[in-house]
């Protein structure tokens, strides 16, 4: 080891020189090549897992050639379309969605209301903290029994059930997005003369949006899922069956390429609604404001 | 304001009442453990046109004090007026420039941002949008006016945040530390553009700082706090302005409040009793 503390850099002469534009580099920005830009699109690659799980299931249902327990891609088509064409499907699948849009905008209401209450006073957090802890653990489809109880067999059961189950989860995420917007922001707005319900409205509610809408997306999946459930106990309602009773129904014959027709819809209903409704939703808000990145 | 002109006219500048007063100030905030007094009995008035700056080091209560005058807080003792109206929370009349650059509404463009304390307040809509557009030319951003906040640079930004107060036409504009978190480099070309807005416009500005350089270079009116709690150590005046940083009076200056602020710890360290 050498002795570093009496060693000194070598003393080199100073200079300044001009800079000129770099030559023979090129473009500085150069365009990607078709094949780059297809393989950095998320929709392209997602397509073909699609295509290929497609494939995958076609093959598999061939040989094993048991259309009662397993029907090949190309079966369930074929029923998707006579479903479709005969009108069953989409009749089924309007009497489930009417319930839905009820049963959400009904719970977001009341999530609205218990949010507002928690913002504004104590005794409102106190009182949505401990019945979020309380009912957010339960399933909503484990108050079906107590609903049919209540209500009676048909619709008010069903919403009942997804009021649950949006309620408490899209309330949490209002809340904790309102109590996360930063005290500078709050500030300004006071500064600009705001209070009470513009405070609320102009200040808070986009500021929490990202949560807001984390909070709708977790409340659609969760009314979704219990609501096909629900259908699938007992579904018949004066006489209209939803889609759960469809799939329910087409067990009971034993029409097994109908199921999975139902089943194909249940998921491309939540396809879209997450994929085409929501996404628009996120760019035209949160992700034009920069709050989301990707 | 014409009011105050004409009254200027008749009596002489010392007479003319000031714009803010500040009278005996005790401000106290609370954290989970302690009760903070962050001023003690401060008094200061704030005139017309001036370039007041709170300077001290952290703990004097300067940031405390900046937005008891927003109104943010209330004192435990003395009144703070503006115009002679006690002040009673916050309001438009008294905007705020924050540190922090997430002081912009995301949600809203840079034009829209500009126009909306404008809009709250009930300012018909083509005159804020003239207002606006002025506001936001005079700060240099008048291409950005269609960008979100999140587009920009955090210069920019507090620039954006400037000219939102100043489009709002408020009786004092309070600034809490705008340029800390900036590069030096930046943080030079804002202060001069700040001079060059009040040679333009000659608003009344309280601006909160903890750099010497900052508050010779931006204040007419330096206000030097002692800290724990704040109390007025100093008032002095600044005549001098970036390019006299070089120069012997700058020098002088600085290192006289450099002197106020430091020397005034050591005796009382030393004053302290020992163990």
């Amino acid at each position: 080891m050498t002795d570093t503390s009496t060693m000194l850099a070598p003393t080199r002469p100073e200079f300044e020189r001009k800079v000129t534009a770099p030559v023979g580099l090129g473009d500085v920005a150069k365009p990607l090549s078709f094949a780059e830009r297809l393989g950095a699109n998320a929709a392209f690659r997602r397509g073909v897992i699609l295509v290929l799980l497609a494939f995958a299931w076609e093959l598999y249902a061939r040989w094993l050639a048991s259309p009662l327990t397993f029907p090949t891609f190309l079966e369930t088509l074929q029923a998707l379309r006579d479903g479709i064409a005969s009108g069953v499907i989409p009749q089924r699948l309007a009497v489930t969605l009417q319930t839905l849009v009820a049963g959400y905008a009904l719970g977001l209401a009341i999530a609205a209301l218990f949010t507002t209450a928690a913002v504004t006073t104590r005794i409102g957090t106190d009182l949505l903290s401990t019945f979020t802890a309380m009912f957010n653990p339960l399933p909503a489809i484990a108050l079906l029994p107590l609903a049919l109880l209540w209500f009676g067999l048909g619709r008010p059961s069903l919403i009942f059930v997804i009021v649950h189950s949006v309620l408490w989860a899209v309330a949490l995420n209002m809340h904790s997005g309102f109590l996360s917007v930063s005290e500078t922001l709050r500030m300004a707005g006071r500064t600009f003369g705001l209070r009470g319900m513009g405070f609320v409205f102009k200040i808070l509610v986009p500021a929490a949006f990202p949560a807001i809408l984390a909070g709708l997306k977790i409340g659609w999946a969760f009314a979704w899922r219990t609501l096909i459930a629900a259908e699938l106990v007992f579904g018949v309602s004066s006489g209209q069956g939803g889609l759960g009773w469809f799939i329910f129904e087409n067990r009971n014959t034993l029409d097994t390429a109908s199921v999975f027709a139902g089943l194909l819809t249940v998921m491309a209903v939540g396809l879209v609604v997450e994929g085409v409704i929501f996404r628009f939703l996120e760019a035209r808000t949160i992700r034009r404001w920069g709050m989301q990145s990707g | 304001m014409n009011e105050i002109q004409t009254e200027r006219t008749k009596t002489s500048a010392r007479a003319e009442p000031a714009l803010v007063n500040v009278d005996g100030v005790t401000l106290q905030y609370k954290t989970p453990n302690h009760l903070v007094t962050a001023t003690y009995r401060v008094s200061l008035d704030i005139h017309q046109t001036d370039r007041l700056v709170l300077l001290g080091p952290s703990g004097c209560g300067k940031s405390t004090l900046l937005k008891a005058i927003a109104g943010f807080l209330k004192p435990v003792e003395g009144s703070i007026c503006l115009k002679g109206k006690p002040v009673d929370g916050p309001g438009p009349d008294r905007m705020m420039v924050f540190q922090e650059f997430d002081q912009l509404l995301p949600w809203k463009t840079v034009s829209a941002n500009v126009r909306f304390p404008m809009s709250v307040n009930g300012v018909p809509r083509d005159e804020a949008r003239a207002r606006a557009c002025d506001a936001i030319a005079k700060v240099n951003l008048a291409k950005f006016a269609d960008a979100y906040p999140h587009m920009l640079s955090g210069g920019m930004k507090q620039r954006v945040a400037i000219a939102r107060a100043m489009a709002m036409k408020p009786d004092v504009l309070l600034m809490d530390e705008p340029y800390a978190a900036l590069d030096a480099l930046t943080r030079r070309k804002m202060q001069d553009e700040l001079l060059q807005l009040w040679q333009d416009v000659r608003f009344t500005l309280v601006f909160v700082t903890h750099s010497i350089e900052e508050a010779v270079v931006i204040g007419s009116r330096i206000v030097v706090l002692s800290p724990h709690p704040g109390q007025v150590r100093a008032e002095l005046n600044s005549a001098l302005a970036q390019s006299d940083r070089d120069a012997p009076p700058f020098q002088q200056l600085t290192s006289r409040i450099s002197h106020m602020l430091f020397d005034g710890e050591a005796i009382s360290q030393e004053r302290r009793p020992a163990p």
